[in-house]
């Protein structure tokens, strides 16, 4: 038993219940979903929803790292997500026909917009991660907003003899068989839809290996550190701004992952699809999920974004019923009697694992 | 410790805001639909009951279930463009209870929500497709159906748009108009034909005036997409365009800078390709600045007299491009109105004519072809294609309306003059 334990220690680092039970649940689901898809006895509803699914979870995961475990508001994950789903679409675009290989291609474009997304993250966090308080929400509240309102305002063609660039009036003038990447208020049209299912769950392995790996780590004991007691960390010389850095950068990397993920699925994709809504949504997940909770991130994205769908039948009252299920979760979860129970599960198993 | 708690807090406040907001979106579009959304309900399941009959008798395959065809769609039900999706709802379902009525081809009309939301309008044609449409009318609004017309191309099933009218909705590839889908229609214009045609008749029409101001919504692709295409015409019959203005979803309020600079630039003819609220704040500000230049609109300015807190006389002489008006004295115009308000209780606008259009087309398309229920979708998909290309179809929007294999519409948009609070049609 305690030799086992070691090989995931080496493996994994420390923690290693709490997260080889995501990484199970992960891996299991990947399995049951693409044998289903494959044999062709998932509906083309579940179908559809795989990818924008993995989307999700891959951003939320993100966000929880920044949110829950750096402890620093972030209203603006949309806004790295169009980014990333922005530059991944023109990358893919541009590459259509030296790339072909679609999952290459699709590898490729995701790693230009995480490192696009990256840059954006290192702007952003640089001022304002120096300053103690709640300024990181309200900027990236800012950011996502602008990004939307850039995007919207952008039109970028290309054709034979390179890129064409205009701002707020579509200026471009294509030769013949050339293709616009971005055209304003309508964003990308006719993209290629290269993302499969199976590189959103790898990139979902990717992820938690990354933030397992950071949680676990020396960088990320100083990122809890900093977010506890500012003062007791930095006494301790962690230079606070660098370590909250490393966790706003590499959470928008992810969501800028996950953007370009998105964007390739769909045939089109605009602007205003990443609008503060979107943000929030992802929050949602976040909070729901439990700030820090990986686990819990990930089941509560995939319940979220399937309640609407499954509550298609009753019609008109789906949206409503979807607010009440959301608001009852989280008086129930709330709720001392629960957290009681749950509690005494947690602590049940604990004693249970520890005898064993 | 105490950061979490606050960050909970705050949250918690989020949360509810948000969901407030979710709340007042739904009560409003319930509102909205009035008595019909609880008429459509009984129907819904009505059908439903149907539905499970019928699949059940599918291997006996009794008469009246073979000529059932299953209609699909999506479009927003709910949020900020509600109103849209629920006008094609329900004049689609008024089309098809007439048709039901009358014997012959039999439709089981399914329309699921997008909430103008591309991801959602493949996750509803989802679920369209796992209930067995064999028929579509795509989607209400254009980015949703610009994401699913693909889905409609591989999967082999005819679709027509009642209100799509981007260029992506039909061509794979809108930058060049090329590869189109081929079995994805639209019963609209498409954007730039309107910008096209509204430029042509300002060219034969200098009489309305010659000087012109353009003010379109820069964030918005139905207003971008008429304004470019307005513009390259107006270049090639070489109209004068004096001052060319914009705005945002941010900023629909205020147009005086805007109608301004328009004045100052001596424009007598302000053209105003944008949805009829914006429109409406535009011809209040321009009375208050006392500034009367000829207002020029298309299809989205159509529903201006029926805005709540809008003082139609100020509308008065605006001319609009479009092809449905309410007010038309036709047969079919009057029955339909009347049917539309009983159901809803409102004045039906250009997008449930265009929904009432797309059944009623594809009913004369199926009756002609003799397609059935029990062919496969591909089939019937091959024998409607073949029907539309080759059919003409006199409708509510338009007489003699045919399309070209691309899936374009060929109808002619006719010219209305608001006169004492009513549209009416101008003379040639």
């Amino acid at each position: 038993m305690e030799k086992k334990k070691n090989i995931f220690a080496a493996l994994f680092g420390e923690g290693v219940r709490n997260r080889t039970f995501s990484f199970i649940i992960v891996i299991a689901a990947y399995i049951i979903l693409e044998s289903m898809r494959r044999s062709g006895s998932l509906s083309s509803l579940f179908t559809g929803l795989l990818v924008p699914i993995c989307c999700y979870v891959i951003a939320a995961i993100g966000l929880n790292l920044n949110v829950g475990i750096s402890g620093e508001l972030n209203l603006g994950q949309a806004g790295f997500m169009s980014i990333g789903a922005f530059t991944g679409i023109s990358v893919s675009g541009c590459l259509a026909s030296s790339l072909t290989n679609p999952t290459l291609r699709l590898i490729v474009s995701i790693l230009v917009a995480m490192l696009v997304a990256v840059i954006f993250g290192l702007i952003i966090g640089v001022p304002v991660l120096k300053l103690q308080g709640d300024y990181l929400a309200i900027v990236t509240l800012a950011f996502g907003q602008i990004i939307m309102s850039l995007v919207t305002n952008m039109y970028l063609g290309f054709d034979e003899n390179g890129f064409q660039f205009s701002f707020v009036e579509n200026r471009t003038k294509l030769a013949k068989g050339g293709k616009m990447l971005l055209s304003g208020p309508m964003g990308a049209n006719g993209t290629d839809r290269i993302s499969t299912f199976t590189v959103g769950a790898v990139m979902i392995v990717l992820a938690l290996l990354v933030v397992y790996n950071i949680m676990y780590s020396k960088s990320g004991r100083a990122i809890m550190a900093a977010r506890d007691n500012r003062i007791a960390a930095e006494s301790v010389g962690i230079n606070i701004a660098r370590t909250k850095m490393l966790a706003f950068v590499i959470s928008a990397a992810m969501a800028g992952a996950a953007g370009a993920l998105y964007g390739l699925n769909y045939k089109t994709l605009v602007p205003a699809k990443f609008d503060f809504n979107t943000s929030i949504l992802i929050l949602v997940f976040v909070v729901l999920g439990g700030l820090g909770n990986m686990t819990g991130t990930i089941i509560a994205t995939v319940v979220l974004v399937l309640l609407p769908e499954l509550l298609r039948p009753i019609a008109d009252y789906r949206m409503l019923t979807y607010a009440i299920i959301l608001i009852l979760t989280m008086i129930i979860t709330n709720n001392p009697v629960v957290r009681k129970f749950f509690g005494g599960l947690k602590l049940r198993r604990d004693t249970a694992g520890r005898e064993a | 410790m105490k950061k979490t708690k606050s960050i909970t807090r705050f949250f918690a406040i989020v949360m509810s805001a948000c969901m407030m907001m979710g709340m007042a979106a739904c009560s409003s579009s319930d509102s909205s639909s009035g008595t019909g959304s609880n008429t459509s309900e009984t129907k819904a399941e009505v059908v439903q009951g149907e539905k499970e009959d019928g699949t059940a008798d599918k291997d006996t395959s009794s008469d009246s279930a073979a000529l059932t065809i299953k209609i699909g769609g999506s479009g927003p039900l709910t949020g900020g463009a509600a109103v849209y999706g629920n006008a094609v709802k329900d004049a689609a379902q008024i089309a098809v209870d007439e048709i039901n009525d009358k014997g012959g081809v039999q439709f089981d009309l399914k329309f699921e929500d997008d909430a103008h939301d591309p991801e959602k309008a493949v996750t509803a044609y989802g679920s369209l497709k796992d209930w067995g449409m064999q028929v579509s009318l795509a989607t209400v609004t254009s980015a949703p159906g610009a994401a699913v017309s693909a889905n409609y191309q591989e999967d082999k099933i005819f679709a027509i748009t009642p209100s799509g009218s981007s260029l992506a909705v039909i061509y794979e590839d809108p930058t060049n108009e090329s590869d189109p889908y081929g079995n994805v229609f639209q019963m609209c214009f498409t954007d730039p034909n309107q910008g096209v045609a509204s430029a042509d008749y300002l060219a034969e029409h200098t009489d309305l005036g010659t000087k012109i101001a353009i003010i379109y919504k820069n964030d918005d692709n139905y207003s971008t997409g008429v304004y470019e295409k307005f513009k390259d015409e107006a270049a090639e019959k070489s109209l004068e365009v004096v001052y060319e203005g914009t705005f945002d979803a941010s900023n629909q309020s205020d147009f005086s800078v805007q109608l301004g600079k328009a004045q100052a630039a001596g424009a007598d003819l302000l053209f105003l390709p944008i949805y009829y609220e914006p429109a409406s704040m535009i011809l209040t500000q321009a009375n208050q600045m006392g500034y009367a230049p000829t207002v020029f609109g298309i299809d989205g300015m159509d529903g201006i007299l029926t805005l709540e807190g809008f003082d139609t006389s100020l509308a008065e002489g605006v001319y609009l491009l479009t092809p449905f008006s309410a007010d038309a004295e036709d047969e079919l115009t009057k029955s339909f109105v009347e049917s539309y308000k009983a159901k809803t209780g409102d004045i039906p606008n250009q997008f449930a004519a265009d929904a009432y259009d797309c059944v009623y087309a594809l009913a004369q398309a199926i009756e002609a072809a003799g397609i059935t229920s029990d062919m496969s979708e591909a089939d019937i998909c091959e024998a409607l294609v073949k029907q539309f290309t080759s059919m003409t179809f006199n409708g509510l929007t338009g007489t003699d309306v045919t399309w070209n294999e691309n899936g374009e519409v060929s109808k002619s948009p006719k010219a209305v003059i608001i006169q004492n609070g009513e549209y009416v049609g101008v003379e040639e």
